[in-house]
C-alpha cells in the first residue's frame, strides 16, 4: 500500500483516497459530442507515467493530480487542483 | 505425431520410469513470416492458435509470448468457469464457450480439470433474490441452466454458510448453475498449447513483441525481441498489457489496466463443494483439488501495470468471506498472487478487427476471461480466419463504444475503477 | 532403545495430548521438541503419498510435522509442531491419516507412486466432465491436509496501525544490535521476532558475550517496542508492512478475547535480519522420521534439551555442520559418521570419524526413527547404522521480504546462495542472511525416484526430471507442474535443491535457470485475523438511521439496504409482510402514513453559480425554479444514461436542495465532489453533502396537509413547493414531494431532532387513522403510479427516452451526458423501453421475461410486480424492446426458475391518477 502526500494534508495511507480519470479523459459538457466520446472512451493507458486525478476521499476530500508511475508505483508529482488550488 | 495421454499410457509409464513422453511442444526458432502472428500466449492466444489450425487449417501460425506459455492471467486467476450472464449478448457468448468446456479434456487429450461443480450467486434480501430469478430466467429462456435454491437447499450443498436470520449478511436464496465449475488454469494453456504444436503451430517464447511493421496503414508484421517477423495477419491477445500493446501500433482503447488479486489458504479436507458468489458483497470463494480455499475480491481500483495488490482489498473481501462462513476463520492464508487485468469500458470484451488493417483485436477481458478461453479462441480464430466476426462476437466490437451499443452488464458505465 | 530422548534435567510439567494420549513438556518446548523429548518421531503424512513423517525442522520452515491445535471453534488445522509452544491443556492431533497415524490406508498411494509422478493427472481421467467430477471425489478426499473447524469462532482477532523510524524484522544478534543502534540514536524502534524468546541463532550457537535478554531490556528502555511471536508476513509499497502478532498460542483460550493482532505498519526505514535457512539434502527416503536437519538437531540438544537421536551420521557440505557434531557428542549421542562431500574440512570433535567425498545415499528406518544410513564414499557405498541423520545441503537467505519489496537478488557461487542485493524502499538487510558459509554444489548420490525435494507435496528429483524430459524447463513451469514449493512452507527448504536440478539439467548455473518470486505471506496467516474480526459482522459495519430506535419499538421487519437497515413493514396483529404493506399502502391511499426516508442522498447547493452548477449535474432545467419551488429531475453519467433521480428545491436565492436516491446516495457524493471541485473549479458555489445531517419523514395521504398544517400551525406548502417551518418547536424543511402518488411532504429535520419530529406527526397521523408504512408499501404505492427507482428501472442501461423522461430533458444542452446521448445507439427505436403490465390472470412474477410465446428469446422484463391496492388485481413495470410504441399488445411473462407465468397487457405506465388529481388541495 503505498502512500500519497496530499497537498493539503501531507502523507496518508493510498487507501484514503480514491481514484477518478486520467487528465485528458475529463469530459468537457460544453464541447462536441465526438471530442467528448473520444475523451470519455480511450486511455492511453501507459506502462509508465500518466496524470491521474485524485481524491483526498477518506480524508480532506480535496482534489489533485498524481503524476504516478503504473509499474513502480512511484509519484513524481501532485498538484492541487479544485477551487483551493486557483490563482 | 506425440503420444497421446491415457490411463495405459501412464501405467506403462510406471514400467519405464515414465520415460517415454515427449516435450509437450516444441521450442522452435521464429520463421521469417507466418499466415498469422498471435501476440500473447496466454490461454486465449493457444486457444485461438489451436482453432486455427483444427477448425480453418490454418496452420502457418506463430504464437508470440514475451514469458513462457501460461504466465499471465491465464495461470493467475481463481478458475471460476460459468455462463450465468444477465446480457444476452454475454451469455450466449459464454455458453457457447461453456458447452467446449464440458468436451475440452477429451477435445485437446489433456486433462484440463474441468469440475462442473456448480457456481452460485447468493442473494442477501429480497432485491437480490429478484436480480436473481430475472438472471436465472434470462438465461433458461436462452437455454442455459440456472436454477432457484432456498436456503434449506444451499444448506445441504454448503453447510458451513452463516444461514442463519441473525447474521450480518443473511443469506435469502442463491442462483446455481450447475454446470458452472472450475478448471486447472495451467493445464488450459498448456493443453491448448500442446494440441496446437500437435497441428504445426509454432509456440515462441522469450519473445516480446516490441513494435509493428507498417505498410501504409496496413500492419504486415511485428518487431520483436527475437527479430521482425512478417505475417498476414496480426492478433493481439496480451490481457492485462493490451493497452501497451495496441499503443505500440498507435491505439487507444477504452481500457485501463488494474491490478486484480487472489489468494488461497492451506489444504484442508473438503469444506466448500460448489462456487460460492456474492455479487453484493464482493467476494467468491472455491476449493482446490489440493484443498485450498481459493478466494478472490475486488480489484485494485486504479490503474496499474504493477502486479502488486494492496493488502487491504484482500483483508476486504477476507472479512466478507470470513463474515458469511464463519469456519473459513482459522484456515491460514498461504499464498497472495495479482494479474494485470484489462478492465474495458462496459466491462464486456472487445474482439474484431482493429480500426488499423491486418490487425485484430481480443481485449478487455477484465476479471473474467478464463471462462471465455474456448469461445474467444474459437470466434478470434473465426475473425482471424475469415477477417469477419463470427456471429457470437459481433456485438464486442471496439466501435460500440463510439455509436453507444455497450453491453454493461453491471452497468457501472465507462469508468473501469468503479466496476 | 533408540531414537529421540531428553537430557534429564529441568521439570517436565505442563501436560498436553497429541493423538489422544497425554504427555508432558518442559516451559518453553515447542510441540516439536516435546514430541522428540517423549520419544514420538512419527508426527504426520505426506500429501499425496501418505509417506510418514516426522520433524525435519526447528522453526517456521519445517515441511513435514503439520498438526491441528486446538478443539471445536478454536481449532488450527496445519499448525507447524515446530511453531507452537505447548501450553497447558493443549490438544493436539496429527492429520491426513486414517484410520491411525502408524496405519494410514490411504499411504497405498506409495504403491502407485511409479504411475503417479509430476502431472500425471493431466493425462488421464478422460471422458465427460461429469465424469471427472466423480474421480475428483475421490482425489479431494485424499488430498487436503487437516480438517476446518465447523463450530463458529470463539474468539475476537484485533487490527492496529502503526508507525515506526526503524522497523527491525529478526531478533538474534543482528536485529538486536540494529535495533539497539537505532533506539541508542533516538529513533522510534520496533523490534519484532516471530519466535517467542529472542536471540534467533544465539538460541541454538550461545554467545556469552551477547545476553539477547538485556539487549531487549534496554531498547524497550529507551522507548523502543519489541513484539515476539509476531512475524512480518507482508512488506508492500512504501514501506508499508503488515505484521501478525499472537497474542495466544494456537488453540490456546486467550484471556482477553483476542487471540491475534495484525499490525499495520509504515516505518520510516526497515532493517531485515532474517537470517538463514538450511537446505536438506536429496537422498532416497530423505523424508522418514530420523533425517533432519544439521542446525535442527543442534537446536534441540542445545535450546530444548532433548537429543533427536542417539547413533547420529551427519552429512554435510560445509563446515557448519561439525557444530552439530560437537553438540551431539557433548550431549552424549555417539556421532557414528561425518560425511563430508568435500575433500576437505576442519577439525571433527575427538572421536568422530570424518569420511571425505562423502554423500548420503539412502536411509531406511523403523516408526520413529532411522535404523541405516548408506553412504557413497569416495567410489564405494558404505553403511551405517544409526538413527538419526542430521544433514545441511549449505543455506539460504531468508530473503522473502526483501523480495516482496522489490529487492534484487546476487549469487554467491561459494555458499551456492542468493544474498539480499539492492532494494528500491528504504530498507536493508543485515546479519548472516549476507553471509552464508560456503558450502559448494553436491550432485545427489541417491535414487531420483525416493530423493524428495519438496517434502509436502511429495515432489522428487524424478518428478523435477519428468518435467524437464516433458518440456516443462522455465522454472514457473517446473514449479506449476510439479507442484513443487506450493506446500504450506512455500518451498522454503526446496527451493534451492530444486533450482540446483534444473540448472544441473539445463546445463546453466542456477541464477541463469531463474526463480520464481515470492509473494506475501512470509509464513501463512490466520484468515480470522486478517478479516479482523469482530467476527460476524467483520465484513460490514452497520449503518444507523437516526430513527432506528423508534422504530424497533414498532418491531418492524427490517430491510437491509447497503449498510442501512430500514423498517420494511410494521406488522400487527400476525400479519404477514405483504398483508401489512397493503394495509399500509391502503391507509397512504384512504387516510395517512409516515415512513422514514432519512437515508435518502442530500446535497445543499449555494452561492452565485449554485444553479449554474446544477444545471450541469441535472439533466432537467433547474435555473428557472422559482424561490420556494422544487422539481422532479434526474442526472444522467457522462455516457448518456440515467445515473440517478431525486428532486430539487430552491430553498433561498441561491440556495438549493438536491435529493438523490439513497442506493446511489455514495456515488451521487463524488459525482457532485468531482463535478464541483475537479470538473468547475471556478465555479462560485459549494456543495456539502448532508445525507446524514438529516433525518427525513415522509407524510402522505389525503389527510396529510391537515395534519401537517396542524403541527406547524401553517399551511403547507402546494405540490412541488418549498417552506421552512417549525413542528414539535424544532425547525424544519417541509418539501411537498410525492412519491406515492398522493398529496404528500418530506419532512427534513436535524438528525437529532428527528425522534421528536416523528413521534408527533406519528401521534398526529394515528389519530387520524393513519399509521407509519414501510418500503414493502412504499413500493405498492409507486409502482401503481408509474414511478421509476433507482436499481429497478434506472438500471444504468436506460436513457431518459427509455424511462418516458425524455420530455423533461433541458433542451439547452450543456448538462452532464449530453453528449453521449447523441450516440445512435442510445436513440435506437428498439431499445428497452418503461411500459406498465396488466395482468390477464394471476400474479406476475417479478423479474419474469417477457415473450410472445413460448421459446422465444426474450424481449424483456419485469423490473417491478405489484398489486393495484384498492382495486386488486396484478400489476407490473417492465422495460421492452420499443415498448413505447407496444401500449395494448398480449404478452407471456415467464419465470422458468419458479415456474411461474402469467399472460399480460402492455399499458402505460401510469396506473394511478395519471393526471396527477390526488396532487391538489
Ligand atoms: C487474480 C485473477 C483472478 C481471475 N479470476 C478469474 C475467474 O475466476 N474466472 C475467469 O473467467 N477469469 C478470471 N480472471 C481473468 C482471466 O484470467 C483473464 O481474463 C484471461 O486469462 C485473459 O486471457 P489470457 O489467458 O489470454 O491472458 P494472459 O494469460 O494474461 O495472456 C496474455 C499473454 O500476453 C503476453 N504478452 C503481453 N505483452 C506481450 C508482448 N508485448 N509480446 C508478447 N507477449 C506479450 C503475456 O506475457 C501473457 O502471457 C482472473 C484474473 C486474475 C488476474
Ligand atoms: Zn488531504
Amino acid at each position: 500500500m503505498y502512500q500519497i502526500t496530499c497537498p493539503h494534508c501531507g502523507p496518508r495511507a493510498q487507501t484514503e483516497f480514491t481514484y477518478e480519470r486520467t487528465t485528458d479523459s475529463v469530459v468537457d459538457p460544453a464541447g462536441d459530442a465526438q471530442t467528448a466520446m473520444q475523451a470519455l472512451y480511450t486511455r492511453a493507458n501507459p506502462m509508465g507515467l500518466d496524470d491521474e486525478i485524485w481524491r483526498h476521499t477518506y480524508g480532506c476530500r480535496a482534489w489533485m493530480v498524481l503524476t504516478r508511475h503504473r509499474v513502480s508505483h512511484e509519484i513524481h508529482a501532485v498538484k492541487a487542483i479544485g477551487p483551493e488550488a486557483l490563482p | 505425431m506425440k503420444t497421446p495421454y491415457s490411463a495405459f499410457s501412464l501405467l506403462r509409464g510406471a514400467l519405464n520410469g515414465q520415460k517415454h513422453w515427449e516435450p509437450a511442444w516444441r521450442d522452435p526458432e521464429p520463421k521469417a513470416s507466418y499466415d498469422v502472428i498471435i501476440i500473447g500466449g496466454g490461454g486465449h492466444g493457444l486457444a485461438t492458435a489451436y482453432y486455427l489450425a483444427k477448425v480453418h487449417g490454418i496452420r502457418n501460425v506463430a504464437v508470440l509470448e514475451k514469458g513462457w506459455i501460461g504466465g499471465g492471467n491465464v495461470g493467475r486467476n481463481t478458475t471460476l468457469v460459468r455462463s450465468n450472464y444477465r446480457l444476452p449478448q454475454l451469455h450466449n457468448f459464454f455458453e457457447f464457450g461453456l458447452k467446449l468446456w464440458h468436451g475440452l479434456s477429451d477435445d485437446l487429450n489433456y486433462n484440463v480439470m474441468f469440475s462442473p461443480r456448480g457456481a452460485m450467486f447468493l442473494g442477501h434480501n429480497d432485491g437480490d433474490m429478484i436480480k436473481l430469478a430475472e438472471r436465472g430466467d434470462a438465461m433458461r429462456c436462452d437455454g442455459i441452466d440456472a436454477e432457484l435454491l432456498t436456503p434449506k437447499q444451499i444448506a445441504k450443498i454448503e453447510p458451513l454458510l452463516d444461514l442463519s436470520r441473525t447474521a450480518r449478511f443473511p443469506i435469502d436464496g442463491a442462483l446455481i448453475q450447475w454446470r458452472a465449475g472450475t478448471a486447472r488454469h495451467d493445464a488450459v494453456a498448456w493443453g491448448y498449447a500442446r494440441a496446437a504444436d500437435a497441428l504445426g503451430v509454432d509456440i515462441i517464447q522469450k519473445c516480446e513483441v516490441t513494435g509493428f511493421v507498417k505498410d501504409g496503414n496496413r500492419i504486415i508484421g511485428v518487431e520483436t525481441s527475437r527479430g521482425r517477423i512478417l505475417a498476414g495477419r496480426t492478433g493481439i491477445c496480451v490481457a492485462g498489457h493490451s493497452g501497451h500493446v495496441a499503443g505500440l501500433a498507435g491505439l487507444r482503447l477504452p481500457i485501463e489496466s488494474q491490478t486484480l488479486q487472489a489468494l488461497v489458504t492451506e489444504g484442508v479436507k473438503p469444506m466448500v463443494q460448489s462456487v460460492v458468489m456474492s455479487q453484493s458483497l464482493h467476494f467468491y470463494i472455491s476449493q482446490s483439488d489440493k484443498g485450498g480455499i481459493v478466494m478472490g475480491g475486488d480489484p485494485d481500483n486504479w490503474p496499474s501495470y504493477a502486479r502488486r495488490g494492496q493488502p487491504t482489498i484482500k483483508e476486504h473481501a477476507i472479512a466478507q468471506a470470513v463474515t458469511c462462513m464463519p469456519a473459513l476463520s482459522r484456515l491460514r492464508m498461504l499464498r497472495t498472487w495479482s494479474g494485470v487485468t484489462d478492465m474495458s469500458f462496459d466491462g464486456s470484451p472487445i474482439i474484431g478487427p482493429s480500426p488499423i488493417d491486418g490487425l485484430y483485436l481480443n481485449a478487455g477481458w477484465c476479471y473474467g476471461g478464463f471462462k471465455a478461453t474456448p469461445a474467444s479462441g474459437w470466434t478470434y480464430a473465426h475473425t482471424l480466419a475469415t477477417g469477419k466476426p463470427h456471429a457470437l462476437n459481433a456485438p464486442f466490437s471496439l466501435e460500440r463504444f463510439m455509436t453507444g451499443a455497450t453491453i454493461d452488464e453491471t452497468s457501472v458505465g465507462p469508468f473501469p475503477n468503479h466496476r | 532403545m533408540s531414537g529421540p530422548t531428553r537430557v534429564p534435567s529441568g521439570e517436565e510439567t505442563i501436560e498436553f495430548t497429541f493423538d489422544g494420549t497425554s504427555y508432558h513438556a518442559r516451559q518453553g518446548d515447542t510441540l516439536a521438541a516435546a514430541l522428540l523429548a517423549n520419544g514420538i518421531g512419527l508426527v504426520g503424512r505426506s500429501f499425496k503419498y501418505h509417506r510418514p513423517r516426522g520433524i525435519m525442522t526447528a522453526g517456521i520452515e519445517e515441511p513435514n510435522a503439520l498438526v491441528t491445535v486446538g478443539t471445536g471453534g478454536r481449532a488450527e488445522p496445519n499448525t507447524r509442531a515446530t511453531d507452537v509452544f505447548v501450553y497447558p491443556g493443549m490438544v493436539a492431533k496429527s492429520q491426513n491419516r486414517w484410520p491411525s497415524l502408524s496405519f494410514d490406508v490411504a499411504s497405498i498411494f506409495g504403491l502407485a507412486a511409479p504411475a503417479l509422478g509430476a502431472g500425471f493427472y493431466y493425462k488421464t481421467f478422460f471422458g465427460p466432465a461429469k465424469h471427472w467430477l466423480r474421480y475428483e471425489g475421490f482425489i479431494r478426499r485424499a488430498a487436503g491436509l487437516g480438517n476446518a473447524p465447523t463450530e463458529p469462532d470463539p474468539d475476537n482477532f484485533s487490527q492496529s496501525a502503526g508507525f515506526c523510524d526503524v522497523l527491525v524484522v529478526g531478533a538474534g544478534p543482528a536485529g538486536l544490535k540494529a535495533a539497539l543502534d537505532a533506539a541508542e540514536a533516538g529513533k522510534r524502534v520496533w523490534l519484532v521476532e516471530q519466535d517467542a524468546v529472542p536471540g534467533g541463532s544465539l538460541l541454538r550457537d550461545p554467545d556469552p558475550a551477547i545476553d539477547p535478554g538485556a539487549m531487549v531490556e534496554r531498547i524497550e528502555a529507551l522507548g523502543g517496542k519489541v513484539f515476539l511471536r509476531t512475524t512480518a508476513s507482508g512488506y508492500w509499497d512504501h514501506n508499508f508492512l503488515t505484521l501478525s502478532q499472537r497474542l495466544v498460542e494456537p488453540g490456546a483460550v486467550p484471556p482477553h478475547g483476542f487471540a491475534q493482532r495484525l499490525w499495520h505498519v509504515r516505518a520510516g526505514r526497515v532493517v531485515l535480519a532474517t537470517g538463514l535457512i538450511e537446505r536438506p539434502v536429496p537422498f532416497a527416503n530423505n523424508d522418514h522420521p530420523g533425517v533432519m536437519l544439521s542446525q535442527a538437531v543442534r537446536s534441540y540438544v542445545r535450546r530444548w534439551g532433548v537429543v533427536p537421536g542417539k547413533r547420529v551420521v551427519i552429512a554435510t557440505n560445509n563446515d557448519d555442520a561439525y557444530l552439530t557434531a560437537t553438540a551431539l557428542v557433548e550431549a552424549g549421542a555417539e556421532v557414528v559418521a561425518l560425511l563430508d562431500a568435500r575433500a576437505s574440512g576442519p577439525a571433527a570433535p575427538a572421536g568422530v570419524t570424518v569420511y571425505h567425498d562423502a554423500r548420503p545415499a539412502s536411509v531406511s528406518g523403523r516408526k520413529h526413527a532411522l535404523r541405516k544410513v548408506t553412504a557413497v564414499i569416495g567410489g564405494s557405498e558404505q553403511s551405517f547404522d544409526a538413527d538419526l541423520i542430521a544433514v545441511s545441503g549449505g543455506f539460504v537467505p531468508v530473503s522473502h521480504l526483501h523480495m516482496q519489496a522489490g529487492g534484487k537478488l546476487e549469487w554467491n557461487v561459494e555458499a551456492q546462495a542468493f544474498i539480499p542485493g539492492s532494494n528500491p524502499q528504504v530498507c536493508e538487510t543485515v546479519g548472516s542472511a549476507l553471509a552464508p558459509p560456503p558450502a559448494p554444489a553436491v550432485a545427489p548420490a541417491g535414487k531420483a525416484k525416493k530423493s524428495f525435494v519438496d517434502f509436502q507435496n511429495d515432489v522428487s528429483l524424478a518428478d523435477i526430471d519428468l518435467a524437464w524430459q516433458e518440456g516443462y524447463r522455465s522454472v514457473e513451469h517446473l514449479k506449476r507442474y510439479t507442484t513443487l514449493g506450493m506446500a504450506t512452507d512455500q518451498g522454503k527448504t526446496s527451493n534451492m535443491v530444486a533450482l540446483s536440478r534444473l540448472a544441473e539439467k539445463q546445463g546453466v548455473t542456477v541464477p541463469e535457470a531463474g526463480l520464481t518470486t515470492f509473494r506475501p505471506p512470509f509464513t501463512p496467516v490466520t484468515m480470522g485475523l486478517l478479516a479482523g474480526a469482530g467476527a460476524r459482522n467483520a465484513g460490514a459495519h452497520v449503518r444507523r438511521i437516526p430513527l432506528h430506535a423508534l422504530h424497533e419499538a414498532h418491531d418492524p421487519i427490517w430491510q437491509p439496504l447497503g449498510y442501512w437497515f430500514r423498517p420494511r413493514a410494521y406488522p400487527v396483529n400476525g400479519e404477514t409482510l405483504q398483508q401489512a404493506a397493503l394495509r399500509e399502502a391502503r391507509t397512504v391511499r384512504t387516510a395517512a402514513g409516515l415512513s422514514d426516508v432519512s437515508t435518502l442522498g442530500k446535497f445543499e447547493v449555494s452561492g452565485p453559480d449554485a444553479a449554474k452548477l446544477l444545471e450541469l449535474v441535472c439533466a432537467t432545467t433547474v435555473g428557472k425554479l422559482a424561490v420556494g419551488r422544487g422539481r422532479y429531475t434526474f442526472m444522467c453519467r457522462e455516457d448518456g444514461f440515467v445515473n440517478d433521480d431525486g428532486t430539487v428545491w430552491r430553498l433561498a436565492e441561491n440556495r438549493y436542495l438536491l435529493t438523490s436516491s439513497t442506493g446511489g446516495a455514495d456515488r451521487m457524493a463524488h459525482f457532485m465532489s468531482y463535478v464541483r471541485n475537479s470538473l468547475r473549479p471556478e465555479l462560485k458555489c459549494s456543495v456539502v453533502n448532508v445525507q446524514e445531517y438529516y433525518g427525513g419523514i415522509a407524510l402522505a395521504g389525503p389527510k396529510a396537509r391537515g395534519i401537517l398544517a396542524a403541527l406547524t400551525g401553517a399551511e403547507p406548502p402546494r405540490h412541488m413547493g418549498y417552506a421552512p417551518g417549525m413542528l414539535a418547536g424544532v425547525p424544519v424543511h417541509v418539501l411537498a414531494a410525492s412519491y406515492s402518488g398522493e398529496r404528500a411532504f418530506e419532512i427534513h429535520v436535524e438528525a437529532s431532532h428527528a425522534a421528536a419530529v416523528w413521534q408527533a406527526i406519528e401521534a398526529a397521523t394515528r389519530a387520524e387513522g393513519g399509521a407509519p408504512y414501510g418500503l414493502e408499501a412504499m413500493e405498492l404505492l409507486r409502482i401503481e403510479k408509474g414511478h421509476v427507482v433507482v436499481g429497478g428501472e434506472v438500471d444504468g442501461r436506460s436513457t431518459p427516452q427509455d424511462l418516458g423522461l425524455g420530455g423533461m430533458l433541458n433542451k439547452a444542452g450543456g448538462f452532464i451526458g449530453a453528449a453521449g446521448l447523441t450516440r445512435p445507439a442510445l436513440s435506437d427505436p428498439n431499445r428497452n423501453n418503461l411500459v406498465g403490465l396488466v395482468s390477464l390472470d394471476g400474479p406476475i412474477p417479478e423479474g419474469g421475461m417477457l415473450i410472445q410465446r413460448a421459446g422465444q428469446s426474450p424481449q424483456g422484463h419485469v423490473t417491478a410486480a405489484a398489486r393495484r391496492i384498492i382495486e386488486g388485481g396484478a400489476i407490473a413495470l417492465a422495460l421492452l424492446q420499443g415498448g413505447h410504441h407496444r401500449h395494448g399488445e398480449e404478452l407471456i411473462v415467464t419465470s422458468p426458475t419458479r415456474g411461474e407465468k402469467a399472460r399480460v397487457r402492455v399499458t402505460s405506465p401510469h396506473f394511478y391518477d395519471p393526471a396527477g388529481e390526488r396532487y391538489r388541495d
